[in-house]
């Protein structure tokens, strides 16, 4: 489920963040933080998003951020925060972005069931627009709790 | 009917084509296709064998003078986008084989 990937030191509301490299940085500090990868990992991260260009900006207003296992993954593991005001990534269809998502897998397949969960979750408008409005990491777990009762 | 190998392709095939590759699954499922989705990376896409292409309007340069359909994804979590822009296509390519 996804509240297991989701305990509240992995999750903060109305980041301000002056550039999408900030933004990246405070997400992935949560995951430092939690000892999930090392600071290696999100600099690489950020190096991704220059290299390879904004497409981890997956759906409006939503992005992935994420490196390889080996640039300093830990753990299976996920943060959450959203951007307030909304932070620009260069994507020019899907920008600005308030959800943002930092994830760091271990190898090449075992964080998949994390990542399903948490497509099934954001394919669900509902949810989407549930992530913008939440103030506390605590309403968003009951939110997820009460979500998965009714599964 | 020919089973389509579908690659979807990101920066590292970890991470956002895995989740178009969820989108996709189940859009496939919806609509009763049977084709095999896979992920690849920036670095190896091209070198794989596949009959169409899924991917962001950046990673789509990579296949530029490509014989092979490129369908280009905005909204990664949207079906309606996946089915609009690759359903047709999905199916006449399955019943050619």
């Amino acid at each position: 489920m996804l509240r297991d990937y989701l305990q509240p030191e992995l999750i903060r509301f109305h980041v301000k963040a002056q550039d999408w490299q900030t933004a990246i940085y405070l997400g992935g500090e949560l995951l430092v933080n939690q000892q999930i990868c090392t600071q290696k990992y999100i600099d690489a991260c950020i190096q991704a998003s220059y290299d390879l260009g904004p497409y981890m900006v997956i759906s409006p207003g939503i992005a992935l951020a994420h490196s390889r296992p080996e640039n300093g993954a830990l753990q299976i593991g996920m943060s959450i925060i959203t951007l307030d005001p909304a932070v620009n990534f260069g994507n020019k269809n899907n920008d600005p972005v308030g959800l943002l998502i930092t994830f760091c897998g271990i190898d090449h397949n075992s964080h998949i069931g994390m990542l399903q969960e948490l497509a099934t979750f954001l394919m669900d408008e509902r949810n989407q627009q549930f992530l913008f409005k939440v103030n506390t990491a605590e309403e968003l777990i009951t939110y997820l709790q009460d979500s998965e009762r009714k599964m | 009917m020919k089973k389509l190998k579908i690659m979807l392709v990101c920066g590292f095939g970890l991470g956002s084509s895995m989740i178009l590759k969820m989108t996709l699954d189940k859009v496939l499922k919806n609509n009763a296709i049977n084709a095999e989705t896979f992920c690849s990376d920036e670095a190896t896409a091209r070198g794989q064998f596949f009959d169409i292409v899924f991917t962001s309007e950046e990673m789509s340069k990579l296949f530029h003078g490509s014989d092979k359909p490129v369908i280009v994804i905005k909204n990664f979590l949207s079906s309606a986008e996946l089915e609009e822009k690759g359903l047709e296509i999905i199916r006449k390519l399955s019943q050619e084989g």
